[in-house]
């Protein structure tokens, strides 16, 4: 009999209220969008990162013939030289940081440069032109400080490069997007908050007549406050299931169907991490409507 | 039944009391008159039986409980021990006869087949039987403050509280009214009823509570609406 009178009243004020509720979902909709969106653009951040640090190097450039470099002062590194840095980055104190160490000679380099140069840009470039390397792969490449730092100083070193700050510029852009749509997510859920309060404020208002026997027979206030809220959360919840559809067509189209045949290199989100985000998506429209609800509903239906 | 014992009230800081340190008893199954003019504090006594107000100082026992130690949540259940009837009738517009009585019951919770077995016999007690699927726009003024009635006494509360129930009515139909009030306090329901209407007071003969300016004047058996001349 409760349930059935609870639903009925959710029902007849939705239909009331149409318009109203209506804005309500919209506004929880596009609000929602942009969480989720800021949610899925932080996932792909952490996916590229995960992937992309995985391959990265420290690249250990050894001077070369007529190097512009102070350190590089005395000419090309010696093989002494050479062999005390392989020493500290295998048994010194950061080798347990060192997970691979991979030597490129002068050779090496020009013909990998030559391979890779269908142009012929290069083809006049040799050996004596090249730059050794160490190829070093760390265990945790955010520690790329600590073995720069071991490895700077030593003779025979001119620079020493972490190919993360060849992404870090990307990154930067993707963390400002999930800045920027987190900033409008924010002010919409605000928009979002408010709306809800006026319409069960509204709702509320033009049922006073019935909250008012409901009281006076003795009904209990969360069976006269329950319908109100139950209204602005079957609202909300339909805005953020509009948002989860919204996000996982987006995905599904714009960067599984598109994004994914036109740029390769890179592993992109998919339609199963929208559906990792929605049920959050859903627990934030409800938790909306419960903090809209508590702040309206004490003052237009006492006890 | 009901006790007030050294009531006061006062809404606003510095403003006169409403009700001045008044203490009334009613027995259960009695019918008590409360009348006095405007602003005399009649609404203010039955909205602290309601326990829409709380007193500034002294208590207020209705059916058992202590209402200044009845916590918020169990209101409620107080009310459902009051029935209460207004003036204005306070009938849904948008639902039938039975539909308004049977409200009272669906929202505290009580089952279907007892909803569509007590829902007629009220209105048959009320003299309604017949007129289930009206609108209240479809009724006099009379038939619509026995809705009320009906409403109100539906569920068998033990105390009815009517605040000013004929103001609305003409002189005939009050009567009847009075009747009915009469005969749901033979069943044995304690009846207090505010009202202004001194002939009714004059005729049923019943005890006669009378406030002024917040102050109890009067509390007789078997009283008149104007203090008796000599």
């Amino acid at each position: 009999m409760r349930l059935r009178f609870i639903f009925g009243e959710v029902f007849s004020g939705l239909r009331r209220n149409g318009t109203m509720a209506l804005s309500v979902v919209l506004v929880t909709f596009v609000s929602l969008t942009f969480v989720g969106a800021a949610a899925l653009t932080q996932m792909q951040v952490d996916k590229l990162k995960g992937d992309w640090y995985d391959k990265v190097e420290v690249s250990v450039f050894l001077c070369p013939d007529n190097s512009s470099k102070i350190q590089c002062a005395s000419g090309r590194a010696t093989t002494a030289q050479e062999n005390a840095i392989k020493a500290v980055l295998d048994d010194g104190a950061v080798a347990p940081l060192v997970e691979t160490v991979e030597y490129e000679s002068r050779d090496e380099m020009i013909e990998n440069l030559h391979a890779r140069d269908t142009n012929n840009q290069f083809s006049a470039l040799t050996a004596d032109d090249g730059q050794a390397s160490f190829r070093v792969k760390l265990t945790d490449p955010t520690q790329f400080e600590v073995v720069a730092d071991a490895i700077q100083g030593l003779d025979g070193v001119e620079e020493v490069q972490d190919q993360r700050e060849i992404f870090s510029g990307l990154f930067s852009l993707l963390n400002a997007a999930t800045l920027v749509a987190a900033g409008l997510a924010a002010i919409m859920l605000l928009a979002a908050v408010l709306l809800i309060t006026t319409t069960i404020r509204l709702s509320a208002l033009s049922r006073r007549r019935e909250t008012n026997i409901m009281r006076m027979v003795g009904a209990s206030r969360g069976l006269i406050q329950l319908p109100f809220m139950l209204e602005g959360a079957v609202a909300a919840t339909l805005g953020a299931l509009m948002a989860i559809t919204g996000l996982w067509f987006s995905v599904r189209y714009l960067v599984e169907d598109w994004l994914s045949q036109s740029v390769t290199f890179v592993d992109y989100i998919g339609g199963a991490d929208v559906l990792i985000v929605g049920p959050w998506l859903l627990v934030v429209a409800i938790g909306l409507a419960i903090v809209a609800s508590l702040a309206t509903l004490g003052r237009y239906t006492r006890a | 039944m009901i006790r007030l014992d050294n009531i006061s009230k006062v809404y606003a800081r510095g403003a006169r009391p409403a009700l001045d340190d008044i203490s009334v008893e009613i027995e259960r199954g009695d019918f008590v008159f409360l009348v006095g003019s405007s602003g005399s504090g009649k609404s203010t006594f039955l909205k602290l039986i309601l326990r829409e107000e709380r007193p500034t100082s002294g208590e207020v026992h209705v059916a058992g409980r202590d209402l200044n130690r009845l916590s918020s949540w169990r209101v409620p259940r107080l009310r459902r021990e009051i029935g209460a009837v207004f003036q204005d009738f306070r009938l849904l517009p948008n639902k039938t006869v039975f539909d308004n009585v049977a409200f009272a019951l669906e929202v505290i919770g009580k089952k279907r087949h007892h909803i569509q077995s007590m829902v007629p016999e009220t209105l048959e007690l009320v003299g309604l039987a017949g007129k289930e699927k009206r609108f209240p726009h479809e009724l006099s003024g009379g038939e619509q403050q026995r809705v009320a009635i009906a409403r109100a006494v539906v569920n068998h509360p033990p105390i009815l509280l009517c605040d000013e129930p004929t103001g609305n009515l003409d002189p005939g139909t009050s009567i009847g009214i009075m009747r009915l009030l009469d005969r749901i306090n033979r069943t044995g329901t304690t009846v207090l009823m505010a009202t202004h209407d001194d002939e009714i007071v004059d005729q049923m003969r019943k005890r006669v509570i009378e406030l002024k300016g917040g102050q109890l004047i009067r509390d007789q058996d078997r009283g008149v609406y104007g203090v008796e001349q000599s």
